[in-house]
């Protein structure tokens, strides 16, 4: 099949005829090129990526693991110390993944709409409305599992304290590119919805609330002295992603059912890809 | 290029696009486009005239996909818009009045990804963005950050950009707005070579002599309806015809006046008079002038594209 389409592709540029004959091809051709540009803009940015990604989990990994237990801080110190890495763990990689894939859509595609008008030529792309926001998603889910593949290495080794890793592939493979597809769906839709002008709140208003209640630090069993929090954080997808990477990657941690965290995750993806490629269409028609 | 069924490569019927504006009792419905009925044939550069809100960005919006139409239909390339938007894009290049270049990537590679995103393979799209940089003066920039580029330089890439992919239609919107005169003239060289290759191009300008010089032809449109459509010449021969009543009489009111003062008239039996508009008036004012034994120096048609618009337009200010 590969070599025909090939041998097409091939015929239609000795013709001259850039167009692929079938709109089903147009729109594929659309968005592997749209992804592919959104890779080359990564790679691009990687200088300022790898720090931007790194740097946060490294302090963090640094403070918890190896100064809190030297200075007698009660949390990460005392005898539950490599528990302490081990929840750490899976929270740094699940906060990674979402505010790459969260920012690295919302922020370019807020700016673009709004000041720079850059997104237009890909707009006119022959494809879809659709089909470019799905792109806008693959392309952060995609960014935002690189993320979490730099982070991890970080997060597992790096601690000054031990940590019991084990990896439950299954759980590991359906839960990591949900988090990575949820997280970009949010960016879309902030992207899209969310007034320009209140972007620079992005990081008090958003990411904030989402970091600290989002089950990073602590599992969210742990909650269970404050009640009211315990529940309340529930409308955080972040504590899912948390709770899903520790199932995924660690023993001994306690941490919610894994078929809660599908439900939810599934839930939320369902629901911000509808708010997000409804609020891209409305961006972009008029 | 691809063959649309109909050499008119833009057509619509009863196109019309009405906002609502507001809400509850302020609620309003704008009629931005009021049942357009415009038909742009192939190879031909055609001119949308027409101040600020009378409806030319709504226009070029809904031919280009963006903006959906309340009622009526548009086909672009054969193609209905409406109906098949991602079909009708791959027909249909655009540039805009303000930059949207892509600034994430370099010059070379904002050329590369549209081919790719027009379903060209790598080395297709790498050939003819290298022949189009060469072509557009471009290529001794070709690693350059956009945000770098001119203004003039930067609109060269766009149309670069936007007949990359073999449009059967170009959008050229203010395409040498805040232009300085010598990228103006690059670009409607550029411009020119298009439209001598066959490239039908839709342009919406506010230079009136850019429009005239090089236009097909031009309609003039206010509150979202034609006024005027036809060439520049003709238009401009519709305008003089139009005032010819008037001011030739004037004219001869003026001669008669001169004729009464003979005798009293300028020194040396010379006389100045500027006659404005009216070209296929001057005929007339000549021999009646001769007759009159009156001797112009100076006579001049003034009917300009400008002057027509304004006459259509109105003078008020629009915003």
């Amino acid at each position: 099949m590969t070599t025909t389409a090939d041998e097409e592709d091939e015929r239609q540029d000795a013709a001259g005829a850039m167009f692929p004959p079938s709109s089903r091809r147009a729109t594929w051709a659309a968005f592997r090129a749209l992804l592919l540009r959104d890779l080359t803009v990564l790679d691009h940015d990687l200088a300022e990526f790898l720090p931007n990604t790194l740097m946060q989990p490294v302090m963090l990994v640094f403070i918890f693991t190896f100064v809190f237990p030297r200075i007698g801080q009660g949390i990460g110190g005392s005898g539950n110390s490599g528990r302490f890495s081990t929840l750490l763990l899976g929270g740094l990689v699940a906060q990674s993944v979402i505010f790459q894939g969260l920012f690295r859509v919302a922020l370019p595609l807020s700016r673009e709409f709004d000041i720079t008008n850059e997104l237009e030529d890909r707009v006119l792309a022959p494809t879809s409305i659709n089909t470019i926001a799905f792109e806008k998603i693959a392309a952060g889910a995609l960014q935002s599992l690189f993320a979490g593949l730099i982070v991890f290495p970080v997060a597992a080794f790096l601690p000054a304290t031990p940590i019991y890793l084990q990896a439950h592939w299954l759980v590991l493979a359906t839960i990591t590119p949900l988090a990575c597809y949820t997280s970009a769906a949010i960016g879309l839709t902030i992207g899209t919805r969310l007034e320009p002008r209140l972007v620079p709140l992005l990081a008090s208003f958003i990411a904030l609330p989402l970091g600290f209640f989002g089950a990073i630090f602590y599992t969210w069993d742990a909650l269970q002295p404050i009640p009211w929090l315990k529940y309340l954080v529930l409308i955080n997808p972040l504590v899912y992603m948390s709770e899903g990477f520790r199932a995924g990657l660690s023993i001994g941690v306690v941490h919610m059912p894994v078929s809660v965290i599908y439900l939810a995750l599934s839930s939320f993806a369902v629901l911000f890809t509808y708010l997000g490629v409804t609020g891209f269409k409305k961006r972009v028609l008029s | 290029m691809p063959s649309p069924p109909s050499e008119d490569v833009i057509a619509t019927e009863g196109l019309t696009k009405r906002y609502r504006t507001g809400s509850g009792r302020q609620e309003a419905v704008i009629t931005a486009v009021d049942g357009l009925d415009l038909k742009v044939h192939r190879g031909e550069i055609f001119g949308l005239l027409g101040p600020n809100g009378a409806g030319k960005t709504t226009t070029v919006g809904m031919l280009t996909t963006r903006v959906i139409p309340t009622s009526g239909r548009a086909m672009v390339a054969g193609v209905d818009v409406v109906a098949q938007p991602a079909r009708a894009k791959q027909f249909i290049g655009v540039v805009h009045q303000v930059n949207t270049l892509d600034r994430s990537l370099t010059v070379w590679e904002n050329l590369y990804f549209h081919g790719r995103y027009y379903g060209m393979t790598a080395k297709a799209a790498r050939l003819r963005t290298d022949e189009l940089l060469e072509r557009f003066r471009l290529s001794h920039r070709y690693t350059s950050q956009v945000r770098t580029l001119s203004g003039g330089m930067a609109r060269r890439l766009m149309v670069a950009r936007a007949v990359l992919h073999r449009p059967a239609v170009l959008f050229l919107d203010e395409p040498t707005a805040s232009l300085d005169p010598q990228s103006r003239i690059a670009l409607w060289e550029i411009v020119g070579e298009l439209h001598a290759e066959g490239q039908t191009i839709l342009l919406t300008t506010h230079y009136m002599e850019e429009a005239d010089e090089f236009c097909d032809r031009v309609a003039i449109i206010d509150h979202g309806r034609i006024l005027a459509l036809d060439s520049p010449a003709a238009l401009k021969h519709a305008a003089a015809a139009g005032k010819e009543t008037g001011n030739s009489k004037a004219w001869l009111a003026q001669l008669r006046a001169l004729e009464r003062a003979n005798g009293t008239g300028p020194v040396n039996g010379t006389s100045s008079l500027e006659v404005p508009g009216v070209e296929a008036a001057l005929l007339e004012v000549i021999t009646s002038a001769q007759r009159n034994g009156v001797t112009l120096d100076e006579l001049r048609g003034q009917v300009t594209l400008e002057s027509v618009f304004i006459e259509l337009t109105g003078r008020d200010l629009r915003e």
